[in-house]
């Protein structure tokens, strides 16, 4: 799939702030005032920042409103539902807190919930698509909410909650490669089955219907080359987990440090994501003779 | 939530204010198209349901009118050359100057000397007009593009059954039960052909198709024969051999509709021998099987006896059948003798023939119609013989071709499958015997018309196109000894000869449609350098060129004075029984093209054009007695022009009230009422005369009363060409003319009156050891030669084209996907991306035709992927044959016809680093028309 | 609502013949003739007469080679739009529900005017049946020319896709699965059907008919070949025919 930078933003900032939100919504950390506003600030910055990329995309976005009719067949829909209603309930609770000092439990939890099911419908949107099959597995919803939640912990100065939460992510960041690799083969979609002429023998494409390229082959056929995919994937995963891991055991938990860790963390996140679209391959290279 | 609802749409928009109805001009299949407009706009070009060609489909290039029609590359305006030629530097001038200097140039020449204008039309599709224009010039040098497309073709039908395939035939598409193409290029022809496969396939009959390349029409084929290139003759005789043998042959068929009962002279060594014995009315002898006794072929109670004999004076003169069953019943045309060369097994040409023969005989069908032969006999029945064939370039391009599509015939008429239901079957105005074609003419005398038409079928070497002297009077040197039934002329071979003064020079070479500087020539390069080449006066060789097409084709920047045509929408055409007609084998029909939306450009039909240079020029028959323009311009000479009297370009709606057909004086609404019937006009042939058509005489009075004859013309197939064995007789020192020395051999060989296969010649002189394999091309169907480059939807699915490698050679040179080769033969060497394809003659590559394009041409960006991974196979073929030492300059044609022989090439292969430029690269040229939009959203609304 | 009807009334979709298509594109650009003219915004084209030619279609012709275990290899047409399925994933992702199935007649489309241009549908298609047109950011697709087939201004006999009326060889059938009688149910039952990608449960309307076995006569078969020969050379030859000649 075509690594779109916006998509890209819009998943790696949108997860990395409802996961700082998510925290936030349950008091942790425990901030009053303008520390308050700074960090609700930063998590407020990145998933709005992220849902506003996510339009960049879209061929006609004066219409964006109409993607909230459809929450009840649309992953995307909902994810737009809970996005708004993840950042009104922490919203009111940030605006309790940092105005009147009042902390509301309830908005806050409310909040953080929807903070997950917003990165969990996120992570719906790919995880449902059969037509790719290397997202197309549960693994993909525990990763997005899992570096959700570790990259929330980071910039919420939870060293040992994020600790805990690197090692999961880097579990199953190893994992949804691994299996990932073997996916498509193993749903079992060939050319043959794309084309069922496998019945009278091997098939292979002769002619592409054009001798250009095309919004399919642009937007599902990427191609990336496997010794460079492994080489990103070595150095995503000491960016996103590792280095920062090592930070959090090791290094002090001052605002620096924290800094430090999570830009790493959104570097490794970023190239991971870039890898997610980029080694995902969709069915439809089949018919151009491309897997 | 919001709940959805299911949109109301609009399930009957409005679709066109108006249908206009004309004929299609992507290729030469001329279907009826359906023009809706809007606003006076074209916004959707489809099929015309009523129409006898194709009959509502239309194919890719037809549905992609609306973007040839509005393609940035159309010419604007008339051009006149400032610039060196070559540079596409013009200036844009006004029909009147154009007009004024295109006529300063040619009316000296015709005054003095006509020959010096060589006229010549490519894709012409009225040649019927523009060579009574030449004819009335007086220019010996006019001819169209045949002789480099499919002359061989057509000259092989018509020499040998009066008829060929295509435009001149088709096969029983409703009857045939097994159907054999023979190295059919996809657009030739178009839609008849698919709908016909569609036809078959539907019945779940069986397609054989015999070509080295297996896509298009071949993919599609039940069996598919992979065959060397240039040896389809081979396997055709080996078929021969193998009906022979087994005694599967149409007995009665052969005795009654050939010449195989003729007798053929035995005499040794006299001028006489090998010709036809024939009677004092000049009529063929056959021996009569009931009284023994040689009687004329066409007498009524004849029963010619295929195993007659007739002794005479110590001589015994036999029938072709004898002559025919002798030869291909040698070993050397056993399958087993030839499977290596044609790269056939064998077994497998074994199994074709007994397929052919089982479904000849064994599903043979009658019909129930009585007719009545020209012999008089009455018959009560009509015989299927359910096999059919048809075959193009793959075949008729090649310098054995003319004798290949002669065997071919052969093999046809054998099965008795000619003329028959579920046989092949010809169109109106064919059959057509050879001596109802004219002869040549050539006899051109300053300011006087030609003494009769330029093209025709010479009859022996006293039809010879030669002057006192011996010497070509053609520039193209056609009807000569290099190439004595060259039929179509050759086009291929002028401005080479025109360059190198050979037979003579030139002063004026005026061109339609025919892109020589670039994938219309052999040689491309060679070709370029001659149009550019000046003598030492700092001339040009070729002093003045005019070129009229409505396109920015790469010929334009190679030309003096540009006359630009219009579009095919934008102009009136016949498309005539005089001509290449439109006909179906049930049916004579001819079409007319009209302006169904008015030029925005200042452009002109090229036929216009003529008219009105016919008539500065005072050429006979352009201009009244008073020495005013006849014609205001084609359309006026479509309606009001008389080949003979009360025959015209149009044969339906004639006569003042429009009521006649065929023959009948001038009707001034006629194009009114063409348009009215949906652009075309048919005539279906009566039941009794739909089959056995040159022997039919319900057919024969039908096709005078219709104007095709004057008379009835039955005549017999060909089998034994007796104009060839008159050359024969020629080289072998007999007759008054006689050929120079060094072609004598030559004659004798290829010049046979029965089917021969020969290697082809450049096969003959190349090391085969070093140019291994055979390289062809093949016109996709999705494009017609370059004019589909320039529309914005079909260059989206042919714009580049790879060298198609097959599996044994891919491995071998250990070629991957992205890789490039360079390929060279003996004349040049070109270096292109690769791609593999499997279902392809182990010793064959390939590309696809014309789809190069040369930098700053057809309004494309000069790094269109045309002009940067796009080639042309045309810079390793060249017009000439490699030297052979003998100092003779030996053109790389067919003997016969002058075919140019495009398929013989052969070449090497090897594996280069990938490149960002196909070479041989060439430098831009200036655009005359700028550069295309940048993007496109086409809706008139 | 963008789920899919648990029903449509009528099936309407394409048979493709697969042994008859001769891969001549004519399908391809009828279709982009008719659909930029008609339903919704035109099918645009990008860098037209440039470098990188890049349009819209909504239907492509891909050609294959397979190769059997045995024997030659095969070139196999194989013409592609949208399947119209009846389980189509298209629709169900769509978040503003501009994608729909239609209960009249199971054709799925898009609402031009609800469409956002987010690609979500295309990439939910196993088939590549969408293509978002890059001028108008809207998502195209086959509509089954949903404004010919009820055209009340089109003669009856023209009421089928531009595709189905243009295609030469007439590979391509139009009609109603659902009517077991129909045209279309008819083919597939004769001749079988070949279901694209059954594993991705997509349940396709439009359905292909299979190549016929090719390449059969690879070898002289005793029943097909001509009998006993009535020559071995020119001699033998003669006596067969004046023998034949006397009992005709």
């Amino acid at each position: 799939m075509h690594p779109a930078p916006s998509i890209i933003i819009f998943t790696v900032l949108s997860g990395l702030g409802f996961g700082l939100l998510f925290w936030l919504g349950l008091g942790i950390p425990d901030t009053k005032g303008w520390d308050a506003f700074a960090i609700y600030a930063v998590g407020f910055i990145c998933s709005v920042v992220g849902l506003v990329a996510s339009t960049f995309h879209l061929g006609n976005p004066q219409r964006a409103w109409r993607a909230f009719t459809q929450w009840r067949s649309s992953w995307l829909s909902r994810e737009g539902w809970f996005a708004v209603l993840a950042l009104m309930f922490i919203g009111l609770y940030a605006l309790f807190i940092i105005f009147f000092e009042n902390r509301m439990n309830v908005l806050g939890f409310i909040g953080s919930i929807l903070c997950l099911i917003t990165v969990f419908a996120t992570s719906m949107i790919y995880a449902q698509m059969k037509s790719v099959p290397r997202w197309n597995h549960w693994t993909t919803c525990a990763l997005f909410l899992l570096l959700s939640l570790a990259g929330g912990a980071i910039l919420a100065g939870q060293s040992l909650a994020g600790l805990v939460l690197l090692i999961l992510t880097g579990i199953a960041q190893i994992i949804v490669w691994t299996k990932g690799d073997e996916r498509f083969t193993e749903r079992g979609s060939t050319i043959e089955t794309a084309t069922q002429l496998g019945h009278i023998g091997k098939v292979r494409l002769f002619e592409s219907p054009h001798t250009g390229t095309n919004y399919l082959l642009k937007e599902m056929v990427y191609q990336v080359g496997r010794k460079h995919a492994q080489k990103l994937r070595r150095i995503s995963f000491v960016l996103m987990c590792i280095v920062p891991a090592v930070i959090l055991l090791l290094l002090p938990s001052n605002l620096f440090f924290i800094a430090i860790a999570a830009l790493l963390h959104l570097g490794g996140t970023f190239i991971s994501r870039w890898l997610f679209f980029a080694e995902a391959e969709h069915v439809v290279g089949l018919y151009y003779g491309k897997r | 939530m919001i709940k959805h609802k299911q949109p109301d749409i609009n399930l009957s928009p409005h679709v066109s204010d108006e249908i206009r109805k004309t004929t299609c001009y992507m290729c030469a299949c001329r279907c009826g198209i359906n023009v809706h407009m809007k606003n006076g706009k074209v916004t959707y070009i489809e099929g015309n349901r009523d129409h006898p060609v194709n009959r509502g489909v239309l194919c890719a290039k037809g549905s992609s009118g609306i973007m040839q029609v509005n393609a940035p590359s159309r010419l604007r305006t008339p051009l006149k050359r400032i610039g060196p030629r070559g540079s596409g530097e013009f200036e844009q001038i006004s029909w009147d100057e154009a007009l004024e200097l295109a006529t300063s140039w040619l009316k000296p020449v015709r005054e003095t000397n006509p020959e010096k204008l060589a006229f010549f039309t490519g894709r012409d599709q009225s040649q019927s007009f523009t060579s009574f224009w030449a004819q009335a010039y007086g220019t010996p040098n006019y001819a169209a593009h045949g002789g480099f497309c499919s002359v061989n073709m057509a000259a092989g039908g018509i020499y040998t059954m009066g008829g060929a395939f295509w435009e001149f035939g088709q096969p029983d598409w409703d009857r045939t039960k097994l159907f054999m193409i023979f190295g059919v290029a996809e657009d030739h022809d178009s839609n008849p052909i698919k709908m016909g496969i569609g036809k078959i396939k539907k019945r779940g009959a069986k397609v054989i198709g015999v070509n080295p390349i297996r896509s298009g029409y071949n993919a599609v084929a039940d069996e598919w024969i992979g065959i060397t290139p240039g040896t389809d003759g081979l396997f055709i005789l080996s078929l021969v051999h193998e009906l022979l043998k087994a005694g599967k042959i149409d007995l009665n068929y052969l005795a009654n509709f050939t010449n195989a009962a003729v007798l053929v002279n035995g005499e040794q060594n006299t001028e006489n021998s090998g010709l036809l014995l024939r009677d004092e009315n000049g009529k063929m002898l056959v021996i009569d099987r009931d009284t023994g006794q040689p009687a004329a072929f066409d007498h009524p109670d004849v029963k010619p006896d295929l195993a007659g004999k007739l002794q005479q004076a110590g001589v015994t003169h036999r029938t072709v059948l004898q002559h025919l069953s002798e030869r291909y019943l040698s070993s050397d045309y056993a399958p087993e003798n030839v499977a290596e060369r044609c790269g056939i097994p064998a077994s497998r040409i074994k199994r074709l023939a007994a397929e052919l023969a089982r479904v000849a005989f064994d599903e043979s069908f009658e019909i129930n119609q009585a007719w009545t032969d020209f012999r008089g006999n009455k018959h009560e029945k009509m015989i299927g013989r359910p096999v059919s064939f048809h075959s193009m370039r793959g075949v008729s391009a090649h310098s054995n071709g003319f004798q290949t599509c002669r065997a071919l015939h052969l093999l046809q008429i054998l099965l008795g499958s000619v003329e028959v239901p579920g046989g092949f079957r010809f169109k109106p105005p064919y059959p057509k015997p050879i001596e109802a074609h004219p002869k040549p003419h050539c006899k051109s005398t300053p300011g006087s018309p030609l003494n009769g038409p330029h093209l025709g079928f010479v009859r022996g070497p006293e039809d010879l196109i030669l002057k006192d002297d011996g010497t070509p009077a053609r520039i193209d040197k056609a009807f000569t000894w290099e190439n004595p039934m060259s039929a179509h002329g050759l086009m291929h071979m002028v401005i080479s000869n025109a360059h190198a003064g050979d037979p003579y020079p030139i002063d004026v070479l005026f061109m339609y449609m025919a892109n020589m500087s670039w994938n219309s020539s052999m040689n491309t390069r060679g070709v370029i350098d001659m149009l550019t080449d000046k003598n030492e006066d700092g001339e040009y060789i070729i002093p003045k060129i005019i070129y009229s097409d409505a396109y920015s084709s790469e010929m334009v920047a190679y030309s003096d004075l540009i006359l630009p045509d219009t579009t095919y929408l934008e102009r009136h055409d016949c498309i005539s029984l005089l001509d290449r007609p439109i006909c179906e084998a049930d049916g004579a029909a001819d079409a007319i093209r009209w302006p169904v939306i008015e030029p925005d450009r200042e452009v002109r039909g090229f036929q216009s054009v003529l008219c009105d240079l016919g008539a500065r020029l005072s050429l006979n028959g352009f201009v009244n007695d008073d020495g005013s323009a006849k014609y205001k311009d084609y359309a006026d000479y479509i309606v009001n022009h008389e080949r003979r009297p009360g025959i015209g370009p149009l044969a339906g709606f004639r006569g003042k009230d429009g009521q006649n057909i065929g023959r009948g004086e001038v009707n001034p609404d006629q194009l009114q009422q063409y348009i009215d019937n949906g652009g075309f006009f048919i005539n279906h042939i009566p039941d009794e005369a739909t089959f056995y058509k040159p022997w039919n005489t319900a057919y024969q009075d039908w096709a005078v009363e219709l104007g095709i004859y004057d008379s009835p013309q039955p005549y017999v197939f060909d089998i034994y060409c007796e104009t060839l064995r008159k050359f024969q007789l020629a080289a072998e020192g007999f007759g008054e003319r006689q050929p120079p020395d060094h072609l004598r051999e030559r004659i004798k060989q290829t010049h046979d009156p029965l089917p021969i296969w020969y290697k082809p010649f450049e096969q003959e002189q190349v090391d085969e050891n070093e140019y291994p394999i055979h390289a062809l091309t093949q016109r996709p169907m999705a494009m017609y030669h370059s004019w589909g480059t320039q529309n914005a939807w079909l260059r989206q699915i042919h714009g580049r084209n790879p060298l198609y490698i097959p599996t044994k050679i891919w491995n071998d040179k250990g070629f991957e996907d992205g890789d490039w080769a360079r390929v060279s033969s003996v004349h040049g060497e070109i270096t292109v991306p690769v791609a593999h394809m499997a279902a392809l003659n182990e010793n064959t590559v390939w590309t696809w035709n014309a789809i190069g394009k040369r930098k700053g041409a057809w309004a494309l960006d000069e790094n269109a992927p045309e002009a940067t991974k796009g080639f042309l196979l045309n810079h390793l073929i060249h017009e000439l044959l490699p030297a052979n030492g003998d100092g003779l300059r030996w053109s790389n044609s067919d003997p016969i016809t002058g075919q140019a022989a495009w398929f013989d090439l052969k070449v090497k292969i090897e594996k280069v680093d990938a490149q960002l430029q196909t070479q041989p690269g060439f430098a831009p040229i200036k655009s005359p028309v700028g550069q295309g939009p940048k993007d496109l959203s086409w809706q008139v609304g | 609502m963008t789920d899919l009807p648990k029903q449509t009334q009528r099936k309407l979709g394409l048979v493709i013949d697969l042994d008859t298509c001769v891969g001549c594109h004519a399908c391809v650009t009828a279709c982009k003739g008719w659909n930029t003219e008609n339903y919704g915004a035109p099918l645009s084209d990008k860098d037209a007469y440039g470098a990188d030619p890049v349009g819209t279609f909504l239907n492509r012709i891909h050609s294959y080679e397979v190769q059997p275990e045995q024997g030659c290899a095969q070139t196999i047409h194989f013409p592609k739009s949208c399947l119209h399925c009846d389980d189509a994933p298209c629709v169900t992702v769509c978040p503003t529900g501009a994608s729909y199935k239609r209960v009249e007649d199971g054709i799925v489309l898009v609402n031009e005017d609800h469409c956002i241009g987010c690609g979500l549908c295309a990439w939910a298609c196993p088939y590549g049946a969408r293509e978002m047109d890059q001028t108008a950011g809207v998502m195209k697709k086959c509509t089954l020319c949903v404004d010919r087939i009820y055209n009340q201004n089109l003669p009856e006999e023209d009421r089928v896709p531009a595709c189905v009326r243009t295609c030469p060889a007439g590979a391509r059938h139009f009609g109603d699965f659902s009517d077991p009688q129909s045209n279309v149910s008819q083919l597939i039952a004769e001749r079988g059907s070949l279901n694209l990608m059954p594993e991705q449960n997509t349940k396709p309307v439009n359905q292909y008919l299979p190549p016929r076995p090719k390449d059969t006569w690879t070898d002289v078969d005793s029943t097909a070949t001509t009998s006993t020969p009535v020559a071995q050379e020119p001699k033998g030859f003669l006596a067969w025919l004046d023998r034949t000649l006397d009992s005709l």
